[in-house]
């Protein structure tokens, strides 16, 4: 999700953010409930599909599932271990199926068009939930991951340069102290660009 | 231009003074600000747009107290950061020019016409659809000029845009800074930025200590520092 829209024109492209999101949840939900491994397989092959239509690169769409694969390749043999490998291999399929749709959604769909989608299904709830102010929180979050993918790095850095690689604590302190000065200069950015109420 | 006028303000942090009794009237199109670090330069700009406000005093834009209309100052008066990283709230680079619109209730083929011409400005149109976070350090900088200049402010402050950019990069920000129509407050280090300007500040431990013209204003600086 974090900048990995893909342009294009394709019919999953063009469908609304709205209608994808609600697409995604609900069939999140039926591949939970699939009961065999070939369901899951079919499943997993439709959402494959789906990034053929899309006009995904292959390239692209790896790199959105590889994180996941390095969580299978530790859980799936220990699964297979408890529960025997039929088991491990659906929780694998299930878990890469429901992944890669989700991918499939945000490579398809700008998250300013997400936001618009968030704030117009929370406008029924009126006054109750300030339907703009989550969707800039949604975005937020979003902005969030490389900041602090940055600041670890940063901090990662200057640890190796002073010699104290051991040091949980030489990572940890100035890593919450530089999240907070940034989550600061973010808030003061937020009400230089006029959202400050 | 704009009128921005400061009524004996003072501003406390901490229970230090960072600004001493300040007294002015800006309504030359380019200013700027030159200081050591610490000396309140940052206050000064910050206290345009409301990021903060006197704790004695008043700031005026137009007329209109920041402190108790900020959220109208701030529709006139565009705000750029040293780290363009703290700027950058959206993913993509056309979606961060758009956000700056939201605000605006504007149709959204307005939106388009008005990022798209940001873009453009700014050369940024081949790289609409990037991650932001992936763009140069002078990319984002831009990027945080374009974002600003979207919601077409009267006033532009910036705060030390080019400290975390190169030679090349700090001259390439520069020069769009000299080219934008709006009044243009710049605090800065890099003093030949502001030869040409025509008014320029000296901050020193809160107080203005020099302000006129820029040669007058920068020698008057370099013989602080020497």
């Amino acid at each position: 999700m974090i900048g990995s829209y893909r342009p294009g024109t394709s019919p999953l492209h063009r469908l609304g953010a709205g209608a994808k999101l609600v697409g995604l949840a609900a069939s999140v939900v039926v591949i939970a409930l699939l009961p065999e491994w070939w369901m899951l397989l079919i499943a997993l092959a439709l959402v494959l599909l789906g990034f053929a239509v899309a006009a995904i690169p292959p390239r692209d769409a790896v790199a959105q599932l590889v994180p996941v694969l390095w969580i299978l390749l530790i859980a799936a043999p220990l699964n297979a271990l408890f529960s025997g490998w039929e088991t491990a291999l659906e929780m694998s399929l299930r878990v890469t199926a429901c992944v890669a749709l989700a991918a499939l959604v945000t490579l398809t769909t700008r998250v300013s068009a997400i936001l618009d989608a968030v704030r117009a299904g929370l406008r029924p709830l009126g006054r109750r939930v300030d339907a703009e102010r989550v969707g800039i929180v949604l975005a937020m979050t979003i902005r969030a991951v490389p900041l602090m993918t940055e600041i670890v790095r940063a901090v990662l850095d200057a640890r190796r340069a002073r010699g104290v690689e051991g040091s949980l604590r030489a990572v940890a302190v100035p890593v919450v102290v530089r999240s907070l000065q940034t989550a600061d200069a973010m808030g003061e950015a937020l009400v230089a660009r006029g959202f400050d109420d | 231009m704009s009128e921005i006028v400061f009524e004996h303000v003072t501003h406390r942090y901490d229970g230090d003074d960072v600004l001493v009794d300040v007294s002015l009237r800006l309504t030359e199109r380019r200013i700027g600000v030159i200081g050591a670090n610490g000396s309140g330069k940052s206050t000064l700009a910050r206290l345009i747009n409301g990021l903060v406000t006197p704790t004695a005093g008043r700031v005026l834009v137009d007329g209109l107290d920041v402190a108790r209309h900020g959220r109208e100052v701030r529709r006139r008066v565009g705000f750029v950061f040293t780290n363009p990283d703290n700027q950058i709230v959206m993913p993509t680079v056309r979606e961060d020019v758009a956000f700056s619109l939201r605000r605006l209730r504007l149709d959204a083929a307005d939106v388009a016409a008005r990022v798209d011409r940001a873009l453009d400005r700014f050369g940024l149109t081949e790289l609409a659809d990037r991650p932001a976070h992936r763009l140069s350090g002078g990319q984002k900088q831009l990027l945080a000029l374009a974002a600003v200049l979207v919601a077409e402010p009267a006033i532009v402050v910036a705060d030390e845009p080019t400290t975390l950019l190169d030679a090349r990069n700090a001259q390439l920000v520069e020069r769009h800074f000299a080219e934008l129509d709006q009044q243009l407050v710049l605090v800065t280090h890099r003093l030949e930025s502001v030869e040409s300007f025509d008014r320029v500040l000296v901050v020193e431990r809160g107080r203005i200590v020099a302000d006129g013209a820029p040669a007058d204003a920068l020698g008057a600086y370099r013989s602080l520092i020497r």
